[in-house]
């Protein structure tokens, strides 16, 4: 063995990669070595919710029987961490909730399952906002998770157990879900990639609906580069999920050490107004120094419309949450109140003792926004503004490859600083959520930290043009190390 | 816009959600500042704007008609009634609705 076993933790997907392929150590090994981690450090993080680490060994198992047989797929053999979101046959899915506290669920999400046909080992699910509903991961059922670099702050959310994870090491890499911002923003509190891609270009089936004309999956991981393996194998059309696109994949790893000589790259004006802090606006204009260095070139460009994007979403998305929360009536599987009286009986006392309070509030916004006489001054005036969002951002792509800016208005907040007012805690998506709105490809990279606590850039893309975004990361990538910090050693 | 605690009741009702007293106060008051930051959206002129439904004006697709059971329907049905909270032969059990 070449490298000792307490190195594994640190090293790249190509670099696993080409360790399980050389036999310098077995998925076995690696699974287990990152099993040991999370028993050591995740009673303090609580970043998983659920861990069997009889399945991922014999996974890991499997694995090791196909590289004995010569296979080399990109993910074969590699643990990976998988949102509560994604539904796995036979293993506990919560998404964060009591109402799924006991839901088993008996099929594979197609995430789940082309990761599986990978050779991907599942190490375990990921702790994250209630019904994916939060960012802070304090809304989870099963407790918040802590942000590695400081355990008395949040790690965003939702996806703060996936974010959490990968920053503490205790899986290579992880997925998540975004739907306003939920893979970027817990990214870049943690110090980690997150790639939220164009919607449509990974399936939802078997992914637990949030708001269905946001919600995307995508690769959260240490680098670019990572984020590019995991990519190619999470997209593609899926007959299964009606919203699913049927644009070309190309292979995301390809473009990756392309130079970003001439590359244009839009700063909109309003993420830089006075709103944005002097410490993180600082952060970012160091960020674009070193793209100008690679021979970028930056571009002012205008989203007017972009201040609308979060009331807009906040009518949109718990509209659509209200209509797809409908489902978990006690009824067919999850829970179900003790000695229902009566039929109405059972639906709202199963409602209301198994939604948490962010969820039952989103639920009347929701149902609120619907009602008759309400729908077309919010649903129908969301939906307008939602269009005028995605114009701005089509005629700026006319100029500008890429949009650059943060992707939070601040650092790591401390754990119940932001809990009493909801609004506070929605203008943390301030900068996120347009492009959830507009359906773009969206990225978050470590860009340096505040008082020693991880920030990130946000990179916006065009229609299916992650492979521009992963490229222009990657190269960022060369010449930092930012992505290289670990909070945990 | 300002929501009322009546209005809140009638749309918790809606929604099959049931709000303790002691919870009435808070909610109305988080509800009443959503809906102001929501608010915000009426300053801007949208009548001649087409509202979006999904971001690619995608229209929805549609499949062939063609059933397409699996084989082992059985066992799948079986799979699916096990996480069921209460079942009886093959079906789900609810409350008793009609006497």
């Amino acid at each position: 063995m070449t490298k000792p076993n307490t190195d594994l933790h640190n090293l790249t997907i190509a670099e696993l990669h080409r360790g399980l392929q050389q036999k310098q150590f077995s998925s076995h090994e690696l699974t287990e070595h990152f099993l040991q981690r999370i028993t050591q450090l995740d009673t303090e993080l609580n970043c998983f919710i659920s861990v069997d680490a009889e399945r991922a060994l014999l996974l890991a198992d499997e694995a090791d029987q196909r590289l004995a047989n010569g296979d080399t797929a990109d993910l074969l053999g590699i643990p990976i961490a998988q949102k509560d979101i994604f539904c796995t046959r036979g293993m506990r899915t919560s998404c964060g909730s009591k109402m799924l506290d006991n839901f088993v669920p008996p099929y594979d999400a197609t995430v789940i399952a082309r990761m599986q046909q990978a050779g991907a080992v599942m190490l375990g699910k990921t702790n994250m906002d209630e019904f994916a509903m939060g960012s802070s991961n304090e809304t989870s059922y099963y407790g918040p998770v802590k942000n590695p670099w400081d355990t008395n702050t949040v790690p965003g959310g939702s996806s703060g157990g996936s974010a959490a994870a990968v920053a503490a090491r205790l899986a290579p890499a992880a997925t998540g879900t975004d739907t306003g911002g939920s893979i970027r923003q817990p990214a870049a509190l943690c110090g980690i990639t997150g790639l939220k891609p164009t919607y449509g270009r990974v399936s939802r089936y078997g992914m637990i609906a949030f708001a269905s004309s946001l919600d995307q999956g995508g690769p959260m991981t240490r680098s670019a580069a990572d984020a590019a393996v995991l990519l190619n194998t999470m997209v593609g059309h899926d007959p299964l999920d009606s919203t699913s696109a049927h644009a070309v994949c190309p292979d995301f790893t390809k473009q990756l050490p392309k130079s970003i000589k001439g590359l244009r790259i839009g700063l909109p004006k309003e993420y830089f107004d006075q709103r944005l802090n002097t410490a993180m606006a600082d952060k970012v204009h160091e960020a674009l120094q070193h793209l100008t260095a690679l021979g970028a070139e930056l571009v002012d460009i205008e989203l007017p419309n972009s201040a609308l994007s979060v009331p807009a979403y906040y009518v949109i998305a718990p509209a659509e949450a209200s209509s797809n929360l409908s489902r978990f009536d006690g009824v067919r599987y999850g829970y179900r109140c003790e000695n229902p009286t009566d039929l109405e009986d059972m639906y709202t006392r199963t409602r209301s003792e198994g939604f948490g309070d962010e969820v039952k509030r989103r639920i009347l916004v929701g149902a609120y926004a619907l009602s008759a006489g309400y729908y077309d001054a919010y649903y129908r005036k969301a939906q307008q503004i939602r269009r005028l969002i995605k114009e701005d951002f089509v005629k700026a792509f006319e100029k500008v490859d890429v949009i650059a800016g943060p992707t939070s208005p601040s650092p790591a907040f401390a754990l119940g600083a932001k809990q009493s007012d909801p609004v506070e805690m929605y203008l943390e998506d301030i900068y996120t959520i347009a492009v959830n709105l507009a359906g773009l490809p969206g990225m978050s990279i470590p860009a340096g930290f505040i008082n020693k606590m991880p920030v990130g850039l946000q990179l916006v893309g065009n229609y299916f043009d992650e492979s521009t975004l992963l490229n222009t990361a990657h190269q960022y990538q060369q010449v930092t190390d930012w992505h290289q910090r670990s909070p945990i050693d | 816009m300002t929501i009322s605690k009546e209005q809140i009741i009638q749309t918790a009702k809606l929604a099959r959600v049931k709000l303790n007293d002691n919870e009435m106060d808070d909610i109305t008051q988080r509800l009443s500042s959503i809906l102001e930051l929501v608010d915000q959206m009426q300053a801007v002129d949208t009548s001649a704007v087409e509202p979006m439904a999904n971001s690619l004006d995608a229209v929805q697709t549609l499949r062939v008609d063609l059933v397409d059971e699996p084989a082992d329907k059985i066992a799948r049905r079986n799979e699916l009634l096990e996480g069921a909270p209460a079942c009886e032969d093959g079906l789900f059990l609810v409350p008793r609705v009609i006497d």
